[in-house]
C-alpha cells in the first residue's frame, strides 16, 4: 500500500515536471533499461534516448486527470522501452529474434500509438518553429515558453513599447500558424 | 477587420480576458460568420498544441538535466573513464551507511572497553605510590596485635584517630628517628621497636619537599644505646650496589634485598636513587643499607605501574636535612649523625640483627 502511494506521488511529481521525482524514477529504472539496450546491440546513447522517450510517454500519461497506473512504474517503463527498442532495431534491420530478458511486460501498444502521434505533432511544431527565423522564433519562445510579459518582451527585444511588441508577436504567431497548419494538414 | 486585430480578439476571447459586452458581441460575430468561428476553433487547437509543445520541451530539458546530474554524481555510468572525483563520490555514496555503522560499532566497543578498563584496573591517580600504610591496614593490625599480646598495654592514647604509618630508623642513639614526611600525616606518633615495645614520640622537624622528618622519642622506657651499628653515608652509592632494607609493611619487621638500579629517581629526580627491591606500603621511611652496613638512603616511594621499582631518598640528604633542622631548632643541636659503619665484613644475619634494633614501626595519629 505504501509503495503504491509512493509511486503515485512520484507520478504526480513527474506530471508537474518536478526534478526531484524525476531523479528518483531515473535512479530506480535507468540501469535496468541501459542493461537491456546494451545487451541487445545498443549503445549508451541509444539507452539514454530510449529511456527518455519512455519517460516522456509516462509523463503524457500521468498528465491526464483520469490516469491510474495499473502496474508498477518499473514494469511500465520497461515495457515501453522494450517496444521502442525492438522497433528501432527493426527499422535498422538489425532485428534478431532472440531478444533476451523475459521480464514481465504489459501491453503498451495503444499508449505508444498515442505517444507517436504526439511526437509527430511536436516534430511538426519543431520544424515550424525552426523555419520561422529570427526574431520571430525567440519572440514566440519568450512569450510562450518563458511566459514573459509584453513589457519585458519590448525591453528584451528593443521594441519602443508593449503595443509594438504585441503587434509583432501576432504577426509572428500568424506566420507560425501558417507554417504549422500547412504541415499538419498534410500529415492528416 | 484587420487580421492581427482579429487574432488579438480571438486570443483574448479564448483566454477569457474580454468583458461581458465584448464577449457577447464577439460571440454574435462568431455565429454570424462561419470563417471567424473556424478561426477560433483552429486557434484554440493551435494554442493547445503550443502548450503541449512547451511542456514537452520543458520535460525534455528536465530529463536531460537529471541525466547529466546523475552521470556527474556517478549514479549512472555511460562508458569511458570514470574520473577519480566521481569514483570517490560513488564510493562514498555506496558505503556511507556501512561507514556510519562501522564507526558507531567502533565507538560503542571503545566505550565498552574503556569502561571495563576503568572498572577492573586498580584505581591509582598517581604513578608513584607512597609506601606508608593506610589507616585500614593499621586498624586491622592493631586488632591482631591486641588479641595476640593482650597483656601489653598500648601507648596509643584512647580517642585518637590513626592516620598513617611506616618505618623509621635511628640517626642518633639518643632517640632521634628519621622517617618520610608522608608517613607522618598526623600530629604525633608512637614508635614500636622490633620487639614490640612502644614508645611515645614527637615530630620535631618535617619537610614535605624533601619528604623527610625527624621524630624524637620522649619516653622514660627508652634506653638509649651507646652507638649505632650503621653509619649514614655521605657519598653517592654506585650502580649495582647490593642493598637491603628493613621495614614494617606489617607489624613484624621484614627484610628485603635488592640492588641499586639507577642514580636518579622518578623522572630523573637527582635527590633519590632508583632501587630494585620488593617494597610494600609500610616500608616507607625504612633504611636502605649496602653490604658494609652503611645507610645509603631512605626508602620512600615505588612506581605504581612497574614491578619492584622503588625509590629511596639519598642519604646525603639526611645530613643536609639535619643541618637545616639544627638551624631552626636549638634542641636539635646535639644530634650527631654517625658516618662510619662498624658492620663491615660481618655476616648478613648479624647485620640484620643489629640494625633491627634501630628500626622502628612508626604509627602516626591525630587527636579526634
Amino acid at each position: 500500500m505504501k509503495a503504491e502511494q509512493n509511486e503515485q506521488a512520484l507520478l504526480k511529481g513527474l506530471a508537474n515536471n518536478d526534478s526531484k521525482a524525476i531523479e528518483t524514477i531515473y535512479k530506480d529504472n535507468f540501469n535496468m533499461v541501459q542493461a537491456f539496450v546494451l545487451n541487445n546491440n545498443g549503445s549508451y546513447d541509444d539507452a539514454r534516448d530510449i529511456f527518455q522517450e519512455a519517460m516522456i510517454a509516462l509523463y503524457e500519461k500521468a498528465q491526464s486527470e483520469s490516469f491510474v497506473l495499473t502496474c508498477q512504474i518499473k514494469t511500465y517503463v520497461y515495457s515501453i522501452c522494450r517496444r521502442l527498442w525492438l522497433k528501432k532495431l527493426q527499422q535498422m534491420g538489425r532485428f534478431s529474434n532472440q531478444v533476451d530478458n523475459l521480464d514481465e511486460t504489459i501491453a503498451v501498444e495503444d499508449d505508444l500509438e498515442i505517444h507517436e502521434k504526439r511526437n509527430a505533432e511536436f516534430a511538426i511544431m519543431d520544424r515550424a518553429m525552426k523555419s520561422l527565423g529570427e526574431p520571430c522564433k525567440s519572440l514566440l519562445e519568450a512569450y510562450y515558453v518563458k511566459k514573459m510579459g509584453m513589457q519585458e518582451l519590448a525591453e528584451e527585444f528593443g521594441y519602443t513599447n508593449a503595443d509594438n511588441a504585441k503587434n509583432q508577436k501576432y504577426k509572428c504567431l500568424m506566420r507560425l500558424k501558417k507554417l504549422f497548419f500547412s504541415q499538419y494538414n498534410i500529415g492528416e | 477587420m484587420d487580421d492581427i486585430q482579429l487574432l488579438a480578439a480571438i486570443e483574448s476571447y479564448l483566454a477569457g480576458e474580454m468583458n461581458p459586452q465584448e464577449q457577447a458581441f464577439f460571440e454574435a460575430l462568431r455565429k454570424k460568420t462561419p470563417e471567424i468561428d473556424q478561426m477560433v476553433v483552429e486557434h484554440n487547437m493551435f494554442l493547445h498544441q503550443m502548450d503541449s509543445y512547451v511542456a514537452y520541451q520543458n520535460i525534455k530539458h528536465t530529463l536531460h538535466q537529471v541525466h547529466q546530474d546523475l552521470v556527474e554524481t556517478g549514479n549512472l555510468y555511460e562508458g569511458g573513464e570514470v574520473s577519480t572525483k566521481v569514483q570517490v563520490v560513488q564510493l562514498w555514496n555506496r558505503y556511507k551507511r556501512v561507514a556510519a555503522i562501522a564507526a558507531s560499532v567502533g565507538g560503542v566497543i571503545a566505550l565498552f572497553i574503556s569502561g571495563l578498563m576503568a572498572f577492573f584496573s586498580p584505581v591509582s591517580g598517581n604513578q608513584l605510590q607512597q609506601l606508608s600504610k593506610d589507616i585500614e591496614i593499621i586498624k586491622r593490625n592493631q586488632q591482631v596485635q591486641g588479641s595476640l599480646i593482650n597483656e601489653v598495654k598500648t601507648k596509643i592514647p584512647t580517642g585518637v584517630k590513626m592516620v598513617s604509618g611506616g618505618s623509621g630508623f635511628l640517626i642518633d642513639p639518643k632517640g632521634f628517628i628519621i622517617t618520610n614526611a608522608h608517613v607522618l600525616k598526623g600530629t604525633s606518633a608512637i614508635v614500636v621497636d622490633s620487639k614490640g615495645r612502644e614508645f611515645n614520640a614527637s615530630i620535631v622537624h618535617i619537610d614535605n619537599q624533601k619528604d623527610l622528618a625527624i621524630l624524637k622519642i620522649n619516653d622514660a622506657d627508652f634506653k638509649p644505646s651507646k652507638k649505632l651499628p650503621y653509619g649514614i653515608g655521605k657519598r653517592n652509592a654506585d650502580l649495582g650496589d647490593e642493598i637491603f632494607t628493613l621495614g614494617y609493611p606489617r607489624n613484624d619487621i621484614v627484610y628485603g634485598v635488592g640492588y641499586l638500579s639507577a642514580k636518579t629517581g622518578f623522572n630523573g629526580d637527582s635527590l633519590s636513587y632508583q632501587i630494585q627491591i620488593s617494597a610494600n606500603p609500610g616500608n616507607s621511611g625504612g633504611p636502605v643499607l649496602n653490604n658494609n652496613g652503611e645507610v645509603i638512603g631512605v626508602l620512600s616511594t615505588r612506581q605504581a605501574q612497574a614491578d619492584g621499582v622503588a625509590f629511596a631518598v639519598k642519604s646525603k640528604n639526611i645530613h643536609d636535612f639535619v643541618e637545616e633542622a639544627k638551624k631552626t631548632d636549638t634542641a636539635l643541636e646535639n644530634i650527631k649523625i654517625p658516618v662510619r659503619a662498624n658492620m663491615k665484613g660481618i655476616e648478613r644475619k648479624q647485620q640484620i640483627n643489629r640494625v633491627a634494633d634501630c628500626v622502628f614501626n612508626v604509627k602516626a595519629f591525630s587527636q579526634k
